[in-house]
């Protein structure tokens, strides 16, 4: 099947018979229904806890049996996600079977229709869309399954979940949708949502401050995208895919100015949502909500966007060498930068958060190079394998959390220092969270091995034409980051379950596995951490054994899987390869070269890779059981370089003080000086001469019949005397 | 003819006018008002020949108006009467700002 898939969009004239969605808006709907059935439960349970708290009571949740607010949305919130699952897994069987060559484009209503401008409200499905819509309706199941045990006693149950659906609403909109504008809608929404879930614990000032900060952050973001928008209005007078991305190769020029402003302004919009320099900031506060949120939205899916919306809008990154280019130094600079913070935090969740701001980098840097359906490919496994380490550090927490609380011990449950020789509490926890770090060390033949050595490889594939130099850097730099990858990851494993326990000993008798409902999820994705990466294995290691010598029937199945997506801005860069000479001489594949810039093969790197990433793995093992650590509470403050990468590189204090406290000061200066001086003080100048020029005229008002007698009386002869004189 | 009734016209009104101004006594003043109106009335009368029967009419209304007025200012002055036991108007100045 592999084969016919790889040429049918060489040949499409035959075309095969035509794909026909089932469903497809129900996909969508499902989880909106979701949400507003949720919502309503949530709304019930609040006027309920609010009658409870009037009446002097407390909302006990674990005396007389949960309300039916907290029972219906465990099957609500998972169960619309099952069914949509479910008929996106009958679509892809459907499209699997065809020969798909253009998207299908479903169109439901004019969204709006202004002058030249029209927007449908239409869902797009293809082949990347198809791709992004199992991992968002597959993955968001698991982890809403998890959230069942995992919030459980959360007095917002309901409300969670109801976020959470409309979180999957808006992603797959963002996902499904056939034009930017539609796009835009879900891009808006997951923000929303995102927000809404970082804070939802909003009665803490610091976590409702950390969704903030998300929102505005990614405003800036959200400007650069409009922006792209209204410059591709101007050049193509309509934001649909179909059309933008088809005329895309004739309208614009090469290498032209407006192809090039286009793309930075995307990459603005895609750097925002997807925590890239210079926005990232938001991405580790963003930890602050629930861990399955984490999971979710700050991992696997949303934050996934702009790496899907690079990969969409391809053909224009591939007219742009420098909109790649610049893509790809953004990705591999986020790569490097944020290993390097997470070398040395001691929040579990601060590292995760930190390891994926990396990963996304690299994601950057593989739709930058133009491997496109490698940085689709590191989205999915990455989505698979960081889902299943944030759900297994929440796993951790929640069990930390029990032992803390149980012995009221103020401690920080997310601290690793507190942590330690958890495998002997949470051995299943232990063996799917290193199952997930050995596949994102890149460890053969854990899925993240294929993913990610396929984007460096590629990274240095790329080392050719324009900017050779650069990509030559580049693909160092993404080898030296994945040496991270293995390091940071390995410590935060060893600290938090290997070693002796640092909880306490009346604390550790309270640590226990978690329940069927959070075990379940973490061993779906173990096994889709193990196997993950089998559907794409490069065509030059297949047929050897890290290949499994060609026994495999998938092999490179994504990749020809996205080809009708990807095939025209691969063109793009071959042609313009070609016309300017690079190639010539060298043997390439789509204008990549066979061999890496120091020579050597796919094979001899991604070999060299591996082993070296085993071999960082195991020497961390072996190092970090050496240390001698203690809790949080007796562990000294880190000091000199280590304290700078613990401080983050004190970004954002950079930030605060360039970016905050300039914008403060001037706010101030407004706020003091131009509002409350001039514009206030001119408002009240005017009113109070309105005041004295009623104070003088009420002098006039004597209350006196005879004053106003004479007053009239001689008005009438000021009128007569002057219709007199002038008559 | 009809200048001689223009000039009573005329004499009636500053008359009338005079008496408001200068007197403080309600009821005087309400005489005077009247004495104003009828003054009005007269040259209305004594214009209509030159100018048409329309003047006439509006006499009738002039009148009708005044006796409603008599009436209602009647009742506020007796009423006013009942409250401050007179009726000089220097006395009232409530209606003010």
């Amino acid at each position: 099947m592999s084969a016919s898939l790889g040429m049918f969009w060489l040949d499409g004239a035959e075309s095969a018979a035509a794909f026909d969605p089932v469903l497809p808006g129900l996909i969508v709907l499902l989880p909106l229904l979701g949400f507003l059935a949720n919502g309503w439960l949530a709304l019930r349970h609040a006027e309920r806890s609010a009658d409870a708290v009037r009446r002097g009571e407390e909302l006990d949740l674990d005396t007389g049996g949960r309300p039916s607010t907290h029972t219906l949305p465990s099957l609500i919130g998972p169960g619309v996600l099952l069914a949509s699952f479910a008929l996106v897994v009958v679509n892809f069987v459907r499209m699997s079977a065809v020969e798909l060559h253009d998207p299908v484009v479903v169109r439901y209503w004019t969204w709006m229709a202004t002058g030249t401008f029209t927007v449908d409200a239409a869902l797009q499905f293809d082949q990347l869309s198809m791709i992004m819509m199992l991992v968002v309706t597959g993955v968001g199941f698991l982890i809403h399954v998890f959230s069942v045990g995992y919030m459980k006693d959360d007095p917002g149950y309901p409300r969670y979940f109801a976020y959470l659906n409309l979180f999957v609403f808006f992603m797959l909109v963002l996902v499904t949708g056939a034009s930017f504008p539609v796009m835009f809608v879900g891009w808006e929404g997951v923000g929303l949502c995102s927000y809404l879930l970082i804070g939802f614990w909003f009665g803490d000032r610091e976590k409702s401050d950390a969704g903030k900060k998300a929102f505005i952050v990614n405003r800036i973001g959200d400007f650069g995208f409009l922006v792209a928008l209204f410059i591709l209005f101007i050049n193509f007078q309509t934001l649909d895919f179909v059309t933008v991305f088809g005329e895309a190769p004739e309208a614009l020029t090469y290498g032209g100015g407006v192809v090039t402003a286009i793309t930075l302004f995307l990459l603005l919009g895609a750097a925002g949502k997807s925590a890239q320099i210079p926005l990232y900031v938001w991405l580790p506060d963003a930890m602050a909500g629930p861990t399955p949120v984490s999971a979710l939205i700050h991992a696997a899916t949303m934050v996934t966007a702009g790496v899907y919306m690079v990969a969409r809008a391809s053909v224009l990154f591939a007219l742009s060498p420098v909109g790649s280019v610049t893509v790809a130094g953004v990705g591999v600079a986020t790569a490097l930068f944020a290993a390097t913070i997470a070398l040395t935090q001691t929040d579990i969740k601060k590292v995760l958060a930190y390891s994926t701001v990396s990963q996304l980098g690299y994601m950057f840097l593989g739709v930058g190079v133009g491997a496109y359906a490698a940085g689709v490919f590191h989205l999915m496994t990455h989505a698979f394998f960081k889902a299943l380490l944030f759900l297994g550090s929440g796993a951790v927490i929640h069990s930390m959390h029990h032992a803390l609380h149980h012995t009221h011990n103020p401690a920080d449950a997310q601290d690793m220092r507190n942590m330690g020789g958890m495998r002997r509490f949470m051995p299943f926890t232990a063996l799917a969270m290193w199952i997930a770090t050995l596949a994102i060390a890149g460890i053969w033949p854990f899925a993240g091995f294929f993913s990610k050595d396929e984007i460096i490889w590629y990274a240095g594939a790329a080392a050719v034409g324009p900017y050779a130099g650069l990509y030559t850097v580049y693909w160092v730099l993404a080898l030296a980051a994945a040496m991270l990858t293995a390091f940071y990851m390995t410590r935060m494993m060893v600290m938090t379950f290997h070693g002796a326990n640092r909880t306490g000993d009346e604390e550790s008798k309270h640590l226990h596995e978690a329940p069927w409902t959070m075990t379940v999820p973490l061993g779906v994705l173990a096994v889709l951490s193990m196997f993950g990466g089998w559907i794409n294995v490069p065509e030059a290691i297949r047929e050897s054994f890290l290949g499994l010598g060609g026994a495999l029937p998938m092999s490179e199945w994504l990749h020809h899987w996205l080809e009708p997506i990807t095939h025209a801005a691969t063109q793009v860069r071959e042609e313009a390869l070609l016309a300017a000479g690079a190639l010539a001489g060298q043997e390439h594949d789509y204008g990549f070269l066979h061999h890496a810039p120091f020579g050597g093969g796919e094979l001899t790197w991604a070999l060299v890779s591996t082993v070296a990433a085993a071999v960082v793995v195991a020497g961390t093992v072996l190092w970090v059981r050496g240390w001698s650590l203690a809790p949080a509470s007796e562990s000294p403050e880190p000091t000199g370089f280590r304290k700078v990468l613990y401080d983050k590189w004190y970004v954002d204090e950079l930030y605060d003080r360039i970016i905050v406290q300039p914008l403060l000061a001037v706010s101030r200066f407004f706020w003091r000086f131009i509002d409350q001086v001039i514009i206030d003080g001119f408002v009240n100048v005017v009113g109070g001469g309105a005041r004295a020029v009623g104070w003088f005229v009420s002098l006039f008002q004597t209350g006196s019949v005879n004053t106003y007698a004479f007053v009239i009386t001689l008005g009438v002869l000021a009128i007569l005397g002057a219709v007199v004189a002038g008559g | 003819m009809l200048s001689q009734a223009l000039v009573l016209s005329a004499v009636l009104f500053v008359i009338g006018t005079f008496g408001v101004l200068v007197r403080r006594n309600a009821i005087i003043m309400f005489l005077c008002i009247e004495l104003q109106l009828n003054a009005v009335n007269l040259s209305l009368v004594a214009l209509s020949r030159a100018v048409g029967i329309d003047g006439q009419v509006f006499v009738f209304f002039v009148m009708t108006v005044a006796a409603a007025e008599a009436a209602v200012g009647l009742a506020i002055i007796i009423s006013i009467f009942r409250h401050y036991e007179t009726v000089n108007v220097d006395s009232f100045n409530l209606l003010k700002w």
